[in-house]
């Protein structure tokens, strides 16, 4: 199948949101579709799967011009939209989720279950995956639950498949096991469009690439004909210069310790240190038990042993507050579940961690509020309208910027970053490597959970690896690269 | 932007041009219902509603809900007449039902935070409990001799320069609400437990503290209504207060108040509140039977949330 988007147009009330934009997809290709946050890829793709209809321009499959009403339209016309919120059912099993709505049925309406597990069976054999077709949903890994959603497209026998940011919460073998999926669609003719701020998988993966910048077209490359430098300074219009801006911090004393931190069944025997000013990623695949070592730290997990230590004195952190009392600032992985109040006003947001600073024995003071929120909307470049600006309508990278204000203002000496850039963009990504090393310069010891390998090389002055609960080594900068980091974070032994 | 500013203005509005659209109509056709004393008598019974709603707003806001609160009316009137036919001084005996009050409320709250129940089923639990209790207690019978004490008379019966004192209550009541929920770290608290308790329980928010506090305002406020009531019944009931929790949750509800939590303002209740209240006394001085007063009732309540979701 092959599809062609001309000039298209789009506004949200009055806010153009595509302007003339459009891309070509060819058959059986995998082709790219990158811009920052906001560029309009999900809209233009939304506008081609029937979500949302055009303002202008056409829209072209095999030659003929087709407007889809819905996406029911879209995917019998085998064009199949997989978001990046998994539209999956939690409590369904497998086999509920990938007949919904289109059970096969016997007389009187009664569900054929026997001729559904056949039909799941064969695509599931398809695909490669080994997953019960029986099980619920809630007990599969995101990345099973993706196949799933792979599974339901070749259902429909799709033949254009457009997965947004399907890697962005799946392990390394998971991302392994899509890319290998997604490479055998193309062999058999599917079309796949991959919209991903990974450079490196899209350069890994993809055949084409078409980039978007401000809802307008801005090229298509071919990637053997392109380079990562190339493809960046497209999206955003700039050279960005150094990824990772340099630091000039000074590092000094141990200010944090962690001893024998043990979870039973979670992690084990954990203990580290982090000296002021400096900053420790913390590498290892996903459900290593990163995330769940710095909740632990925080007071936020159950059962928790082992001893913390705040520039020499033990510390005792049962819950958030205490942590927070204690000194100790902490930046979820999810922004929009653990990070902010979607539906609330910036102000509010970065009120709720400062409420002690900006009132008087529990009665709020308006100036001290306004004078707090303005300061962080300057300091961090929060782009919005103002200080009540609702949190949903900002970028990902404005919004991660908010959960940032929240806590420097907290005045944490140890600041703990679950994956600090997911889903944001270059640009935005840059401004918070800065505000990162500032913290840094001012003496705050930082500690950096990501996932992403290249974000933790070029911003941690240590790498710690974790597998599977267990702390495997400490890497300084001279000896943390790509493959000793994998070998720690995959079982493997270094060489001495 | 200045076109969606200006239509959240009105939905913001929304409630407050439904009162005065009903108090117009019913107005116009009625001489009787425009006069200065029936709006008087008005609000001093709309105040019973009143406090209740200002509680279940407070509990709403954090995400649950309070359907013990005319149990707790009728258990702290209980208590508070037994105390006072049994001679104990009329003000010791009113300050016990508030903390009697308080403490019901915090049960329930208890129920939520540690017990870890849905808001629902936990107050549905203590709503039973406090009424059978209430029964228990009364042995099913009011108690009544409750002497000639100025101060009880004067809650529900008296007035200052005109005006009943259950009105100025509901006043003085209203302005702390709203002081509290806007203009301090309880308040901000409160909405944010409600709005997304994980985010504001790693602010450092103590979530179930604050949703205790709130069920214990609520509880506190049912127990003020109940002084009124008795002061203006001259005895307790065990039937007191029964489907009083709906009135409650209805004007929240009118009030545009997010059901989920987290959204909705105090004078919006407030709001919520007189409709209801014009409501009762318009479509009674109206004449309209008690039959089609709750179909129209429901049906304005309808209209009114209708116009008040988003889009």
């Amino acid at each position: 199948m092959q599809i062609e988007m001309r000039g298209i147009d789009k506004s949200f009330g009055g806010n153009a949101v595509l302007k003339s934009a459009g891309f070509l997809l060819d058959h059986g290709e995998i082709h790219a579709l990158m811009g920052e946050n906001g560029a309009g890829k999900s809209t233009l793709m939304k506008i081609l799967t029937g979500v949302y209809t055009k303002d202008a321009g056409t829209v072209l499959v095999d030659g003929q011009e087709v407007c889809y009403k819905n996406p029911q339209e879209a995917e019998q016309a085998g064009i199949v939209f997989i978001h990046q919120e998994l539209n999956v059912l939690f409590d369904l099993t497998v086999e509920e989720n990938m007949f919904l709505g289109k059970e096969i049925k016997k007389s009187f309406g009664i569900c054929d279950k026997k001729a559904m597990r056949h039909e799941v069976r064969k695509i599931l054999d398809r695909l490669g995956v080994d997953i019960d077709p029986g099980q619920r949903m809630n007990e599969l890994s995101v990345g099973q639950q993706q196949m799933i959603e792979i599974a339901k497209a070749l259902m429909v026998d799709a033949q254009v498949i457009i997965m947004d940011e399907p890697t962005a919460a799946l392990t390394q073998s998971e991302t392994t096991v899509l890319f290998q999926v997604v490479n055998s669609l193309r062999e058999k003719g599917v079309s796949i469009v991959y919209i991903s701020h990974r450079m490196e998988e899209i350069f890994e993966l993809c055949d084409r690439i078409t980039i978007l910048r401000d809802g307008s077209y801005i090229g298509t490359k071919k990637i053997k004909e392109t380079d990562m430098n190339d493809v960046v300074k497209m999206m955003i219009g700039r050279e960005i210069g150094e990824r990772y801006p340099a630091r000039e911090a000074k590092i000094g004393e141990v200010v944090f310790e962690v001893k024998g931190l043990t979870c039973p069944g979670v992690f084990e025997n954990v203990s580290f240190q982090v000296h002021a000013g400096e900053v420790l990623g913390v590498s290892g695949l996903m459900g290593a038990g990163r995330t769940e070592i710095m909740q632990a730290i925080f007071g936020n997990m159950p059962n928790v042993s082992g001893e913390i230590y705040l520039n020499g004195a033990r510390i005792q952190n049962k819950n958030p507050q205490e942590a927070m009392k204690n000194g100790i600032g902490f930046i979820t992985e999810d922004r929009k579940v653990e990070g902010l109040m979607l539906e609330e006003s910036i102000m509010k947001n970065i009120s709720i961690a400062n409420l002690g600073k900006i009132s008087k024995s529990g009665i709020l003071s308006k100036e001290s509020e306004d004078a707090l929120v303005k300061r962080g909307i300057e300091e961090l470049h929060i782009k919005c309208f103002g200080p009540q600006h609702e949190c949903n309508n900002l970028s990902g990278g404005n919004q991660q910027k908010v959960v940032f204000a929240k806590w420097i203002y907290t005045d944490p000496k140890v600041l703990i970053l679950d994956e600090p850039t997911r889903g944001v963009d270059i640009g935005a990504k840059k401004e918070i490597y800065s505000i990162i090393n500032e913290l840094a310069e001012k003496g705050v010891a930082i500690i950096m959970v990501s996932s992403e390998l290249p974000e933790v090389l070029g911003m941690s002055d240590r790498v710690m690896v974790v597998r599977e609960g267990v702390l495997r080594g400490i890497l300084h900068k001279e000896e943390a690269n790509q493959e000793n980091i994998m070998i720690l974070a995959t079982g493997g032994e270094l060489n001495e | 932007m200045n076109n969606k500013k200006a239509s959240n203005y009105i939905q913001d509005l929304g409630a407050l041009i439904a009162l005065v659209l009903l108090v117009l109509i019913i107005g116009a056709i009625s001489p009787e219902f425009r006069t200065v004393s029936n709006f008087l008598s008005l609000l001093r019974q709309s105040s019973i509603n009143g406090f209740i709603a200002f509680g279940m707003t407070c509990v709403i806001l954090t995400g649950g809900i309070d359907l013990s609160v005319g149990s707790v009316l009728a258990l702290t009137t209980a208590f508070c007449a037994s105390f006072i036919s049994g001679g104990m001084p009329v003000g010791l005996a009113m300050i016990l039902a508030l903390l009697i009050g308080v403490a019901f409320g915090l049960l329930s709250g208890l129920l939520v935070t540690k017990g870890r129940l849905q808001p629902f089923i936990a107050t549905l639990i203590t709503m039973t409990v406090y009424r059978g209790l209430t029964m228990i207690f009364m042995d099913g019978k009011p108690i009544s001799n409750l002497g000639d004490s100025f101060l009880l008379k004067l809650v529900g019966k008296g007035n200052l320069f005109g005006i009943p004192i259950p009105v100025i209550l509901f006043l003085i009541v209203f302005a702390i609400f709203v002081f509290v929920l806007e203009k301090t770290t309880f308040g901000r608290r409160i909405y944010a437990t409600g709005s997304n308790w994980k985010s504001a329980k790693l602010a450092g928010v103590n979530i179930d503290m604050t949703k205790m506090a709130a069920y214990a305002i609520s509880g506190c406020m049912a127990a003020v209504s109940g002084l009124i009531l008795l002061s203006r019944l001259g005895s307790a009931q065990p039937t007191l207060g029964d489907g009083y929790e709906l009135d409650a949750i209805a004007a929240v509800a009118l009030g545009g108040t997010s059901m989920n939590g987290g959204r909705g303002r105090i004078w919006k209740t407030f709001v919520g509140v007189l409709i209801i209240a014009v409501l009762n006394n318009g479509l009674n001085i109206l004449g309209v039977s008690s039959y089609y007063q709750d179909v129209v009732k429901g049906f304005v309540i309808l209209v009114a949330v209708m116009s008040d979701q988003k889009r």
